[in-house]
């Protein structure tokens, strides 16, 4: 890390144990998000990290986003999904949007006074998204949209949603990219999913009812909307994994800090040889998860992504996170069983990312797609 | 199994009916609420299940270890809080007292704890003393006809509703200086002091025990001063085989969870069981969990026919609980977002199941077990 990356994340640090900290445990039994700590991690700054300067953007790099995103989710990986959501949203409007677009939706996300979400998945269709049944049907002005979309993270608390419907035939082709607002007429929301973890992130349904959405709402030309949907994709892995090494760094923190202070057979835990193990196990594991979290982030920086390296780091920090929190756990013994300490909390939220922004077992497939192409090129 | 006698397949049948009547379909519900399902606790009572391997003198059904698992896997595919309570009653409390009380003892109290009227717990860890549970400090002082009981006990499966404690103590400064009391609920100077709220199995409830001079009569001792480490050296095996019965429950309901849902979910135009990676995940899950009960159900045939291993229950307590926490973590997987809502039971299963690496003994002890055992000889210099 360069000085003023030192500089922030400790900065971050102390703003979200002073301001984040304290409420998540309570936060979490109550499943309570408090839009007070987003706007806050808006004024500190990094609701906007990657947008440019003239949208409100920090115009930092991904780089710098991942190390924001590790240290929020230190904290609350809830947080941090929201923050990483929003500002998937205003990445896909800043790539695809237009000029009128830009000026009216930007600045209020990337201030954190408002929040993004986008929605694409459905009941029917999860992984095989491009099955989506929403319709948008042209009429004067505009499209009517029908339909419901399922685990839409920052459902109800978002203002600004980047929608995929149907607007012409079956098959990703069909598929168009519009932006609603919440309060709009036919729009409203169903039911908020109750989960294992994440509870501080509202998940909710959003139902389509004839909801009308101007022409000048619709991103990019009609049957694009895949094409939007997609181009998020290597941030959105990257992001995720971010937020993956962090879950994984607190584990390790707690897990490391409560072995060397718990007493059995009159010594610390931590000189038992089977705990420095896992303990050693989950560091190198967490480590190598940051390293190819960042890797990946610097190709996006260098201008041409690679999506197999925001594939593999997606997986494996998150498949790591899995691991170190459930390790975590195990060490702290029943403690860390109870909601006494945050460690069962950690691994409640790590679970999930393993299957939110395209599930592990799609990321294998994506991998595997690119070795294969890589070697019948080189053969 | 095919070696389960035509007893133990009644038990298995009556407990499966059981358990999909009266426990899963509450399951989410005592989860949600973190409360205990008392109703099916009551008529567990009525199907002479509470007091499954004791005496038939005071209302037991004389059964073994295989019985006795059977419950736990049938039980724990339903709601594995509730059958952590009917654990803690039936083989921490009423199998300690069934082999290590007094006539009068056992007359006095297994009739009203088999048939349900009563609820039973176990108290051995402390707030500083968990894996080192032999360390403990809640003191015992002989006062005339009275013992004077100080100290806490923690992660007390049952402490908000027993009406009995079988609990041990310490009565000297030696390591082996440990003596077993029968308390009863309403003995002054004993209280619950606190419930504590967990990740999983929110439906059995656990509390920590106070003692602040609590005055329990010499006729409630077990045994005699310094008997404890023979008290729970008898039992071990059964405590850790049973539990691991609860995880095999787990990853059957899993498994069987997993197959179902492969017929039913499409994408891309197929059901998800014709995607190799998901017949990977269903095939592993199948033969993790067919090794497991197969090395259970064995140990249970060789405990019930005289030859009780240290290391076999300790393996099979290693082995079970890790193997059903990542079954259950590729059961969400496999479901996804769904896996992952309290719409299926699988996070609940997740969550419940990982108590059973810690509770117990944890994973660590079970090696630390297994290889004093193994390597008994090896150690000596």
């Amino acid at each position: 890390m360069n000085d003023f990356q030192k500089e922030l994340v400790s900065n971050l640090r102390k703003f979200c144990e002073s301001s984040i900290e304290p409420h998540m445990e309570h936060d979490d039994h109550e499943g309570k998000f408090r839009m007070e700590i987003f706007r806050g991690l808006g004024e500190f700054g990094v609701t906007g990290v990657t947008l440019p300067e003239e949208y409100g953007g920090a115009g930092l790099t991904y780089l710098d986003y991942s190390l924001i995103l590790e240290e929020i989710a230190r904290t609350s990986v809830p947080y941090a999904v929201t923050v990483s959501v929003s500002g998937m949203v205003q990445s896909i409007l800043q790539e695809f949007g237009n000029k009128d677009q830009k000026e009216q939706y930007l600045s209020e996300l990337t201030s954190g006074k408002e929040i993004g979400a986008f929605a694409l998945s459905e009941s029917h269709a999860g992984s095989d998204a491009a099955n989506l049944k929403t319709t948008a049907k042209k009429v004067e002005g505009g499209y009517v949209l029908n339909g419901t979309k399922m685990w839409i993270t920052s459902g109800g608390i978002a203002k600004t949603y980047i929608v995929m419907a149907r607007s012409g035939g079956e098959g990703a082709k069909g598929v168009s990219a519009f932006i609603v607002s919440d309060g709009m007429k036919g729009f409203s929301f169903g039911k908020a999913e109750r989960k294992m973890g994440w509870k501080t992130s509202p998940t909710r349904e959003l139902v389509f009812d004839n909801c009308f959405v101007p022409e000048e709402n619709r991103l990019m030309d009609e049957g694009q909307g895949f094409k939007v949907a997609m181009g998020g994709l290597d941030k959105g892995r990257v992001a995720i994994g971010a937020i993956g090494v962090g879950c994984s760094q607190r584990a390790l923190d707690e897990a490391i800090r409560y072995s060397l202070t718990r007493q059995q057979f009159k010594q610390p835990i931590f000189d038992f040889q089977g705990l420095q193990f896992m303990l050693s196990d989950m560091a190198t594991e967490t480590e190598a998860s940051r390293l190819l979290v960042q890797s990946a982030a610097i190709s996006i920086d260098s201008g041409s992504a690679n999506s197999k390296l925001c594939s593999m780091a997606k997986l494996k920090a998150t498949d790591t996170a899995m691991k170190v929190t459930t390790d975590a756990v195990q060490v702290l013994g029943g403690v860390g069983y109870t909601s006494e300490y945050p460690v069962e909390r950690f691994m409640r939220d790590a679970k999930v990312l393993q299957i939110v922004e395209g599930t592990n077992q799609i990321q294998r497939v994506v991998i595997a797609r690119h070795l294969k192409k890589e070697y019948e090129h080189h053969a | 199994m095919w070696f389960f006698t035509p007893e133990e397949k009644e038990i298995q049948k009556v407990c499966r009916d059981f358990a999909q009547n009266e426990l899963a379909p509450f399951a989410e519900k005592h989860d949600n609420e973190e409360s205990f399902n008392l109703k099916a606790f009551k008529h567990m009572g009525d199907l002479g299940l509470l007091g499954i391997t004791a005496d038939p003198d005071f209302g037991g059904s004389a059964m073994g270890a295989t019985a006795a698992t059977i419950v736990m896997e049938e039980f724990g595919k339903a709601c594995a809080g509730s059958t952590l309570s009917y654990l803690a009653h039936t083989i921490l409390c009423v199998n300690n007292l069934n082999s290590n009380g007094s006539l009068a003892q056992k007359e006095k109290y297994l009739p009203k704890l088999i048939s349900g009227e009563h609820i039973g717990c176990m108290g051995m860890s402390e707030p500083e003393f968990g894996s080192d549970a032999v360390g403990m400090q809640t003191k015992a002082v002989r006062n005339g006809d009275f013992y004077e009981i100080t100290g806490n006990k923690m992660w007390i499966t049952n402490a908000q509703y027993a009406d009995v404690v079988y609990l041990y103590t310490r009565t000297g400064p030696g390591k082996k200086d440990l003596t077993t009391f029968i308390v009863d609920k309403g003995t002054p100077g004993f209280s619950v002091s606190k419930e504590i709220h967990k990740m999983g199995m929110r439906s059995s409830p656990t509390g920590e025990l106070s003692f602040d001079k609590a005055k329990v009569p010499v006729s409630n001792r077990v045994g005699s001063e310094g008997d404890s480490l023979t008290h729970m050296m008898k039992n071990l095996e059964i405590e850790r085989i049973t539990i691991a019965g609860i995880s095999l429950g787990i990853a059957q309901a899993c498994l069987d969870q997993c197959i179902k849902y492969s017929g039913e979910r499409k994408q891309f135009g197929k059901n998800l069981a014709n995607f190799q990676l998901i017949q990977k995940m269903i095939a592993e899950m199948y033969s993790e969990t067919e090794a497991m009960r197969r090395m259970l159900y064995t140990v249970c045939y060789e405990f019930d026919h005289g030859n009780k291993s240290n290391n076999l229950a300790s393996a099979v307590k290693l082995q079970l609980p890790k193997m059903a926490t990542k079954i259950a973590l590729d059961a969400i997987q496999l479901h996804g977002g769904y896996g992952y809502s309290r719409e299926f039971p699988l996070e609940r299963m997740m969550r419940d199941n990982k108590l059973n690496e810690i509770g117990a003994g944890t994973n660590e002890v079970m090696i630390m077990i297994i290889a004093k055992n193994l390597l008994k000889d090896a150690l000596r210099d």
